[in-house]
């Protein structure tokens, strides 16, 4: 394999990978442990690296991993005492241990392949150097590390796909079920824990969150059902990856960079286009509902005033009508006992209160519909207009 | 009535704490099977508390509950419980079947998936509750009352023998309070247990045949017409509760209670 496809496999690899227990964590409204997780897996890193001498032996996966899991049993442990409120907890246990590792890091293993930049935004493009032998092949390290990982996530979701989705949805249910949310819990911790340190040396602390939130949140935009978030999830995750790393090549630029950047323009696109809960989606029901009100109101008014005596049309209605546009309130002194100028088109706008503009386009519109009808300037229902007065209102 | 039936639960001695605040004192209780029973008391009485720790879903200070005679753990399947609906999200990306087929993931265990057997009895428990058109609708686009028929669904796809409801009439409409009253009568009339956590003091009556009057303590409990009296509500209220009737055949409306006043 070229060294590009390499890279390019890795990418896809590791932003599939983080995309699937996201939207677990974005359900669980714990997207900010994400955050912490892959911060403080450094200290694991660090520690590992220090026992063994090595930077690619499986030992730093696991004490990472722990280090991860560390980090949300002690942000519950505070979060337990009541004193602090979890968002607090995680903003004081994560930096705790990130920086301990940066200490560590800048003492004694200042000249090592451990330095800050790759720790905060990853090397992908030099992955194809480190290598390994598997079955006769020669791979890199990290693809392989990766894709382990992913298989691993595939199938722990896989298989307690509807455990995790109770324990997410309902905890109290699933206790009482007897699944055990706890447990439930911190393997979900612990997988992402997994899958933070395997991307860490990929995509670097702070990308890993990126990898992780945004295309479950994007998902979230575009889906009812759990099933169908993780697919379109990982589906952003690949095409962030394949998109950021065409991006990154084009532009000489950072490739880790360009994949975050990638998944940030897919949510966007998404929040703004989404079909059903997009933005634009959104303003367009609100326009379309408060006209879709507004002709309900004067369908309303309508059928309320039917049947009143209408105006007689002579000169002084004219002048009245002249009048009342003006300025005149309510109900005209001027009307005969038993007259009333309710539906009248020219004194609609007084009585509801509309400006004159509006109440024309919306008289104009339901003409328009066949729902009124306008003679000598009065406005009735017609057949099909009474007919949607009696229906309940429904947007 | 019903005393020669075993009973469907029998608290002893039990109390919970949050903190160091005492919400349930010493709770003694004991539920005759197939009654359906009502618990009051005021906001912060413990309703909900007891419930859950007869489910095991908090701890306990002391004490313990049995379910037909054993602790709850062995008993989960004759169990069901209905949350208040405000304890989960309605913006989960999930459908009403779905939801209405957890209620049987118990029964499946772990790893084991619903099928074609479990979409079948989610479709009856549907339309049990006249839900059934709604089955492929997103929850987080029912009303109140559908988000409540939805869990009512999720406890009878269960078939328990004993039901714990945490204030299934909260938020909802006439028709669906109806609808649901009868459900639980007519799970009475199959011989199960109903327990409700209940707000509304002026359908005591006519509702249910049981009641539990609690407030932090255990006021008293047992039928309706030998418990449910002004003396007792005085004791669970405080102030002025004014029950106006001695006797439980008295209409609902001439049962005034001001628990909000």
């Amino acid at each position: 394999m070229a060294p590009q496809t390499e890279v390019l496999l890795i990418a896809i690899v590791v932003a599939a990978s983080c995309a699937l227990p996201g939207v677990f964590l974005v359900l669980r409204q714990m997207s900010l442990m994400s955050d912490a997780i892959s911060h403080s897996v450094l200290l694991g890193i660090v520690i590992g690296f220090f026992l063994t001498g090595r930077i690619d032996s499986p030992l730093l996966l696991i004490l990472a991993s722990a280090t991860g899991v560390l980090t949300v049993s002690l942000v519950e442990l505070l979060n337990r005492t009541q004193l602090v409120k979890e968002d607090a907890a995680i903003g004081i246990v994560f930096p705790a241990l990130f920086s301990l590792a940066v200490i560590l890091i800048t003492r004694y293993a200042g000249n090592v392949h451990l330095d800050q930049d790759v720790v905060l935004l990853g090397e992908i493009a030099l992955a194809p150097f480190d290598r390994v032998t598997l079955f006769g092949l020669s791979l890199p390290y990290s693809l392989v590390v990766m894709g382990t990982i992913l298989i691993i996530t595939l199938s722990v979701i896989g298989i307690f796909y509807k455990e995790l989705k109770i324990s997410t949805f309902d905890p109290g249910l699933s206790i009482a079920l007897g699944f055990s949310p706890g447990l439930l819990h911190y393997g979900l911790m612990s997988l992402t824990s997994i899958i933070a340190v395997g991307a860490f040396d990929a995509v670097g602390a702070i990308l890993v969150v990126a990898l992780m939130i945004v295309p479950p949140a994007t998902a979230y935009l575009l889906t009812d059902q759990l099933f169908s978030m993780l697919v379109v999830s990982f589906l952003v995750g690949i095409v962030s990856a394949v998109s950021g790393y065409g991006i990154a090549i084009k532009f000489d630029a950072s490739i880790a960079g360009a994949m975050a950047t990638m998944a940030g323009f897919c949510f966007l696109l998404t929040f703004l286009l989404a079909p059903q809960r997009g933005l634009l989606a959104i303003f367009y029901r609100r326009f379309r509902q408060k006209w879709l009100f507004a002709q309900r109101i004067l369908l309303t008014h309508l059928a309320n005033h039917e049947g009143e005596g209408i105006l007689p049309k002579d000169k002084k209605n004219a002048k009245h009508v002249k009048i009342s546009t003006a300025k005149s309130k309510s109900i005209n002194p001027i009307l005969p006992p038993g007259k009333s100028d309710q539906c009248h088109l020219h004194q609609l706008h007084h009585y509801l209160c509309w400006n004159v503009g509006f109440t024309y386009k919306i008289v104009n519109q339901a003409q328009k519909q066949g729902l009124v009808q306008i003679e000598n300037q009065v406005l009735r229902l017609t057949n099909s207009g009474r007919q949607i007065t009696a229906q309940p209102f429904i947007q | 009535m019903a005393t020669s039936n075993p009973l469907a639960i029998e608290v002893t001695n039990l109390t919970v704490a949050y903190q160091e605040t005492p919400v349930l004192w010493d709770i003694d209780l004991a539920v005759p099977a197939g009654v359906l029973m009502a618990i009051v008391g005021p906001n912060g009485a413990g309703k909900t508390t007891l419930i859950k720790a007869i489910l095991e879903l908090i701890p306990s200070a002391s004490g313990q509950a049995w379910i037909y005679g054993k602790p709850y753990r062995q008993q989960r399947h004759l169990v069901s419980y209905v949350p208040q609906r405000g304890e989960v999200d309605w913006d989960f990306p999930t459908t009403v079947q779905d939801v209405v087929m957890m209620g049987l993931y118990g029964q499946l265990g772990w790893i084991r998936r619903p099928g074609r057997r479990e979409k079948q009895l989610a479709r009856e428990a549907m339309n049990k509750v006249d839900i059934l058109e709604l089955k492929d609708r997103q929850i987080s686009q029912l009303s109140g009352g559908q988000q409540q028929r939805v869990f009512l669904a999720r406890a009878l796809i269960q078939n328990a023998q004993l039901y714990l409801m945490d204030e299934p009439f909260q938020g909802v409409d006439a028709t669906t309070e109806r609808a649901i009253v009868t459900l639980l009568q007519s799970l009475r009339q199959q011989g199960k247990t109903v327990i409700v956590v209940h707000h509304d003091l002026h359908t005591v009556t006519s509702y249910f045949d049981w009641v539990m009057l609690l407030n932090v303590h255990q006021i008293d409990s047992g039928p309706i017409e030998a418990v449910f009296n002004e003396d007792n509500l005085h004791r669970t209220y405080g102030g002025h509760v004014g029950i106006l009737s001695s006797s439980a055949d008295v209409p609902p409306s001439q049962v005034l209670a001001n628990e909000y006043s």
